[in-house]
């Protein structure tokens, strides 16, 4: 059956330079010296400690617990002695600090007990607070807490995207994954939708990996899997977004600040679909995974990386050369500057890029807006990218905002087809924390005010409880001295009432303050 | 801004491309020109091409913006280019050098620059040399008239006798013809100033231009919007017109011959700086100066209206791309 597809507007048609990483299997990292573990490796808070230097850790022992519901939690990759917990730079363009867990491995790879989960017969919450703990996050370079989206809307679900759409230039570990381990991805699938509920499931590839399509299709027809569709999908950037491919497969567009749930359809990428199937199946929690090594290297090629593994220790077995002068996490389209060489490799890391002023050759200057138009035909979210950028550079954020920018995905097809060479997707970024800079002082204000009213609002209740309760002992002391003339049972509960009431006063009144910061909270834009 | 963030790969394309495209384009229609009318065009595209780098040269070194970056953008001689084209090809050479001058200083450079000009450069050279200079810019040579010779010495202040050297372009003698008591359409287009279609010699003028709109179109650096509302509003006008008074108004393919429709059509309209950017607005606009050409063609006191209706399109862009932004991802009413 042919299914029908959906287009969205614009995108562009870079070079792939998928081939040369594919010819060899994915490959093995030998442990390296040292693994530098940080603990936010994932969109929501950062997760708590677990262990402190000196002690030893088993392999997949926890030593990063999630903090908050939306947060998850960090394993040892391997066994061994824990040597600091202490900040270290992390993989992110700014070279900020974070806090690590710093392990010397002692190469014996000891596990932690695992054992297959009854994931059937678990209650949701449970399952879902298992995944949390597993570790398991968006593999495909997103770093969603899963646990946080598998649960269907109301309503249900109809439609589970499974995408290995792959859609970045260089990048080839879905591809790779799928090829080497389609029915283990299937099964996550299943697991996934049978938590979602979700009616039928959608693998999403992008038609240049036909390699992985057959597999995944032998695997299915393996498995003889029901509502299980594996489509190829037209190649073309940014075909891998998660909305772009809801909308080529299902023809729903998920407008910016929506769930897609509440459109029926939820989307998870295949390594995350793997990890779930390696949990539930084997017990064991997210370590590790699938890397691409691209770029200015002798060999490009896919490597099972456990996390906290040096970049520069996984890209020199690829063949490092020596013109080298950057890496790059992720694709040449989205990815990011790594401040240094040895930054670790982190659940985001899709691909370790390896750049030289050869091979990304710094943009010709910047030139004067034509207003040719080739940015719009270009934006897969229907944006008008020069009018955006002329309000961003001239400071009038809010101009910006009435023209959508932050339904920008920062996919940066705008800039690649410009003919001025305006790093568009710069000015977008440097717009959008402008922003929130704005907001954030200003939620800052209001929460000073709201903390501010809350106390007055304390001093005020407390002087009024103390008011009470003299009221209160005042009519009891009168009441025992009437009741010993007379005896009066109603008096006495006076008190108790005028008690009850304060308190509730009291609940109301924290009630409303907390409305007031949730209110604050909520006009944080995403 | 030189950027250290992605997307690290870049399109090869870059503004001088996207000119150099513009200016292959322009050739067919010029080599046409040249071949029925005579050499003067091309000397007048050497005047207006050497004055725009002169003028480019000197307001870049004023604004202290690097020379070579932004001389070598070509968009200059583009502006130079289509100066040389609406103008008449025996004007005195002063005419264009003035013409492109303002275009470049006043019509670009004063009002920012690349890219920040509300008005087409060319069109405003155009407009204004016409209102100061009515009958220099009148003067058309007709089709195969004046040799080579005759044209530079006219050109290089030659003595001018209005009647002598110049014929009629098609649009004159309409209007004039028109005006005379008793004139039929029928045998004004039965003079010489008239051809197989459209005027004489310009339709096969106006053929190049549209060979070479086809290829820009090709080459995707314009849009179908602009051409076809323009043409097709054109046309609509013009056949209903002449459906309604035959022997008043000429048909639509002479009017789409005519003058500088083609060239309008898809060189000057589709100027992406100081035209609608929209898929809509660039509908609206085209459609819009479509309009105006055809009034002021038969009803203002200038033979062609392109050039005026393109300025006074160029002042509701900013209003028609406003109001015609299209609706963004998720947010479609289908
Ligand atoms: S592609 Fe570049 S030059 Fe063209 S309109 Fe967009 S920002 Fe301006
Ligand atoms: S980076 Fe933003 S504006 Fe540019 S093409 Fe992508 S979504 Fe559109």
């Amino acid at each position: 059956m042919l299914r029908q597809l959906f287009r969205f507007h614009g995108g562009v048609k870079p070079a792939t330079h998928k081939t040369d990483s594919t010819r060899l299997p994915i490959g093995r990292v030998p442990l390296p010296a040292e693994l530098i573990v940080p603990l936010h490796q994932n969109v929501g808070g950062t997760p708590y400690p677990l262990v402190a230097a000196g002690e030893s850790v088993l392999k997949g022992q926890r030593i990063g617990a999630a903090e908050d519901p939306f947060s998850s939690a960090v394993h040892a990759p391997t066994s061994g002695r824990v040597i600091a917990v202490e900040p270290c730079v992390l993989p992110h363009s700014s070279g900020l600090r974070g806090l690590c867990v710093r392990i010397e491995p002692d190469g014996a790879e000891r596990w932690i007990e695992t054992a297959a989960l009854a994931w059937r017969s678990l209650d949701p919450d449970e399952l879902r607070d298992a995944i949390r703990d597993a570790g398991i996050v968006g593999l495909g370079g997103a770093v969603f807490p899963s646990h946080r989206k598998l649960r269907s809307g109301k309503g249900g679900l109809d439609t589970l995207v499974i995408n290995g759409a792959e859609c970045e230039p260089f990048i080839t570990c879905d591809d790779m994954q799928m090829r080497e381990h389609a029915a283990q991805i299937l099964r996550g699938a299943t697991v996934i939708q049978q938590m979602l509920g979700a009616r039928q499931v959608l693998v999403g590839i992008e038609d240049n990996k036909p390699e992985a399509i057959a597999a995944m299709n032998a695997a299915l027809q393996a498995a003889a899997l029901q509502n299980i569709e594996i489509v190829a999908v037209p190649t073309r950037y940014p075909t891998g977004g998660a909305k772009q491919l809801i909308r080529i497969l299902t023809g729903i567009e998920v407008p910016h600040g929506k769930r897609s749930t509440q459109f029926g359809v939820q989307c998870f990428n295949t390594g995350t679909a793997w990890a779930i199937a390696d949990f539930v199946e084997n017990g064991r929690p997210l370590l590790s995974r699938i890397v691409t090594v691209a770029g200015n290297v002798e060999q490009p090629r896919n490597y099972e990386v456990l996390f906290g593994t040096p970049m520069s220790h996984v890209a020199e077995l690829a063949g490092m050369q020596p013109d080298t002068d950057r890496f790059i996490m992720g694709g040449p389209m989205m990815g990011f500057r790594m401040p240094n060489f040895d930054v670790p490799v982190v659940k985001a890391t899709n691909c370790i890029l390896v750049g030289s002023p050869a091979l990304f050759p710094s943009p010709r200057p910047e030139m004067p807006c034509i207003r040719c138009g080739e940015c719009a035909r270009a934006c897969p979210t229907d944006l008008q990218p020069f009018e955006m950028y002329w309000h961003a550079r001239a400071k009038n954020f809010g101009k910006a905002q009435e023209y959508h920018l932050f339904d920008c995905i920062e996919c940066g097809c705008c800039a690649y087809v410009c003919p001025s060479s305006i790093p568009l997707v710069d000015y977008f970024r440097f717009a959008k924390s402008e922003v929130w800079a704005r907001e954030q002082q200003k939620n800052a204000a209001d929460s000073a005010r709201v903390r501010f009213d809350f106390r007055n609002e304390r001093i005020e209740r407390e002087k009024q409880e103390k008011a009470e309760k003299l009221a209160a002992k005042t009519a009891a002391a009168r009441a025992a001295a009437q009741s010993t003339q007379e005896t009066a049972p109603a008096a006495e509960d006076d008190p108790k009432k005028a008690l009850i009431a304060a308190a509730m006063a009291r609940a109301k009144a924290q009630r409303e303050a907390q409305a007031q910061t949730d209110a604050a909270q909520d006009k944080k834009p995403e | 801004m030189t950027s250290l963030n992605s997307p690290y790969l870049r399109q090869a394309n870059s503004v001088t491309q996207v000119m150099g495209e513009v200016l292959l384009a322009l050739l067919p229609g010029v080599i046409v020109y040249v071949y029925i009318f005579g050499i003067g065009v091309l000397i007048q595209i050497l005047l207006a091409t050497l004055t725009a780098l002169v003028c480019e040269a000197g307001m870049l070194k004023i604004r202290s913006k690097p020379l070579g970056l932004y001389l070598g953008d070509l968009s200059a001689v583009v502006t130079a280019w289509l100066i040389a084209l609406a103008f008449p090809p025996i004007g005195p050479w002063w005419l264009v050098v003035a013409g492109t001058a303002l275009a470049i200083v006043v019509a670009k450079h004063l009002y920012g620059g690349l890219g920040q000009n509300p008005f087409n450069p060319a069109m405003a050279a155009y407009a204004a040399m016409i209102v100061s200079f009515p009958a220099l810019m009148s003067q058309w040579p007709g089709a195969g008239q004046l040799g080579g010779a005759a044209q530079a010495a006219l050109i290089f202040g030659g003595e001018r006798i209005a009647d002598a050297i110049t014929g009629a372009t098609p649009l004159d003698a309409l209007r004039t013809g028109l005006h005379a008591p008793n004139a039929q359409l029928i045998e004004l287009m039965r003079s010489q100033a008239f051809g197989a279609f459209g005027g004489r010699g310009w339709e096969w003028v106006s053929v190049g231009f549209l060979i070479g709109g086809l290829y820009l179109l090709a080459r995707r650096i314009i849009t179908w919007h602009v051409p076809l509302a323009f043409a097709g509003g054109l046309v609509l006008i013009a056949a209903i017109a002449h459906l309604l008074a035959p022997l008043r108004y000429p048909d639509a393919l002479f009017e789409l011959t005519a003058g500088a429709a083609m060239l309008g059509a898809f060189f000057i309209l589709t100027d992406p700086v100081s035209g609608a950017a929209t898929p809509r607005g660039k509908l609206i606009y085209a459609g819009g100066a479509a309009i105006l050409t055809w009034i002021i063609r038969h009803f203002g006191g200038y033979p062609d209206g392109v050039a005026f209706a393109t300025l006074l399109m160029n002042l509701c862009v900013p209003l028609i791309d406003m109001k015609t932004q299209p609706p963004v991802f998720g947010h479609k009413k289908d």
